[in-house]
Parts: structure tokens; sequence; C-alpha cells
């Protein structure tokens, strides 16, 4: 099953902005390639990320064919409470990864 | 209801601007189309609203080996309180397959609007990127790559 990795400090003061590194594992298929017979192979992407801390959306990133295989997203969010990262990764063909990451500040 | 003179010879003042609007889809030229799709993503996500240099800074190495995987990361200057931050970023670029790269919705939770990611470039070219602003002001900036290894290899463009 596809994997997906990030990275979150474990732990940070209030009110600090933190950077957050995602990376999931997908092809990213265009739809653009075509096989030696010819055959135009059928788009398989990560279509939405979305990042919830804590159950408020803090970031969202929309994802066309241009985005490389294995797509990294490195953003950066206010540590405001401690609680739980929830990342989601949406896409073709019912793809669909969660993984959490938990963070305590004080 | 009946149609009035008024209104017939503005039907037909389209239906003849129709074919030549047509055509110019139909354009063999594939750096024309592809521009045109450049201009289109821009209007849909600006509107009408005029797009500012500046405040945008688009990151990207000027020269990459392999178009697959090409390093881009964006920044915009803003305080991200409440109320004034950045409400979205596009990244667009003008000669892919789809203009489209990537869309990002933030908010003051950010607490610094960026994104860093790796992107596909079909070709040498300028890559552009937008940040709305919660005003509802665009600024934006660009970036040349020249690209030695195409993303997608395909005829005809060059």
């Amino acid at each position: 099953m596809a994997r997906a990795v990030v990275t979150v400090p474990a732990r940070a003061t209030r009110g600090e902005i933190v950077e957050v590194k995602t990376l999931a594992q997908h092809p990213m298929e265009t739809g653009f390639r075509r096989t030696q017979t010819g055959e135009l192979i059928p788009r398989d992407i990560i279509r939405r990320f979305t990042c919830t801390y804590n159950g408020t959306e803090v970031y969202r990133v929309e994802l066309h064919p241009a985005m490389s295989a294995n797509p990294l997203i490195a953003f950066s969010t206010i540590a405001a409470e401690t609680g739980t990262l929830a990342f989601q990764w949406v896409g073709d063909n019912g793809y669909s990864v969660t993984e959490t990451a938990s963070i305590s500040v004080e | 209801m009946g149609t009035t003179r008024r209104e017939f010879l503005i039907l037909a003042a389209i239906s003849l601007a129709v074919p030549e609007a047509a055509r110019a889809q139909l354009d063999p030229n594939l750096a024309a189309n592809r521009k045109a799709a450049f201009q289109e993503a821009l209007r849909r996500i600006v509107g009408d609203a005029q797009v500012r240099r500046g405040r945008v800074k688009l990151r990207l190495p000027p020269l990459i080996d392999n178009g697959n995987s090409v390093p881009l990361a964006v920044a915009v200057e803003s305080p991200m309180t409440q109320a004034d931050h950045v409400r979205a970023i596009h990244v667009l670029t003008e000669k892919n397959p789809l203009p489209d790269v990537v869309s990002v919705r933030l908010g003051p939770r950010a607490g610094r609007a960026t994104l860093a990611t790796r992107v596909r470039l079909a070709d040498t070219q300028s890559v552009t990127a937008i940040a709305q602003m919660s005003d509802g002001s665009f600024w934006s900036d660009s970036a040349e790559v020249v690209v030695t290894l195409s993303a997608c290899l395909e005829e005809g463009l060059i």
C-alpha cells in the first residue's frame, strides 16, 4: 500500500512557526505518456492534499499532472497548541492516504 | 415570444463570429495554443483583476538537467494576520501540456506563506507564481528555467 512520510518537530514553543515536510509515495502518471505500442497511459495522480491542525484546516493543495512523482510538499504552520496534525492525500482510482503527527507545545 | 429585429441581428453577428474563434482553436501552432491555455488559466484565477509584480518570490534553478523533478519554492511577503494574509498561491507554466501546476489555499494559521515542492517542466520556459491576498489583490513573480531533458517527450514541442 502506498506510503507517506511526514516530518513535524516533536516539540515547539507557543506561537512558533514550524516547518512541515510531507512526502507521498505515488507515480503521478500524467496521462500524456504513451506505451511502446502507442497507447496512452491513463492519468493517475493525487488531486488534493490537506493538512488539519486539531481539526482546523491550515493548508490545502490542489495538485495537477505537472507535479513530480512522489510529491513533496513543504510548508509552515504556527504551533498553536499541543495536538495532532492530520494529513490526507486523495487522488484518482480511489487513492487515499492519511497520516498523523503529534506536536507538543509549551 | 418572437425574435425582434435587434435580437436577430445580434444572434447573426455571434454566429458569424464563432467559426472564427473555432479556427483559432484549431491553430496548428502548438506554442500559440499553449500560450492561449496559459492566458485562459490566468484569467480563471485572477478574473479581471490586475496582477502586480512583487511581494512574491519564486525560486527555481536557472538550469536544470531533468525536467521531471525541478525544485520549486514560493515565498510571499505577508504578515499573515487575520486582517492581512495570503489566501492562495498558484503556479502556472507557459509550455507544459496543461498550464496549471499547483494551487495552494492557506490562511493566517500557516504562519508564513510558503510552498516548497518539485514539479515537472516540459520545456525551457517561464514559470509564474501568483498570490492572492486577503484584500483580493494579486501579486506575481516569474522565473526562466532552461531544461535540457524534457519531462514529457513528445513531438512538435520545441
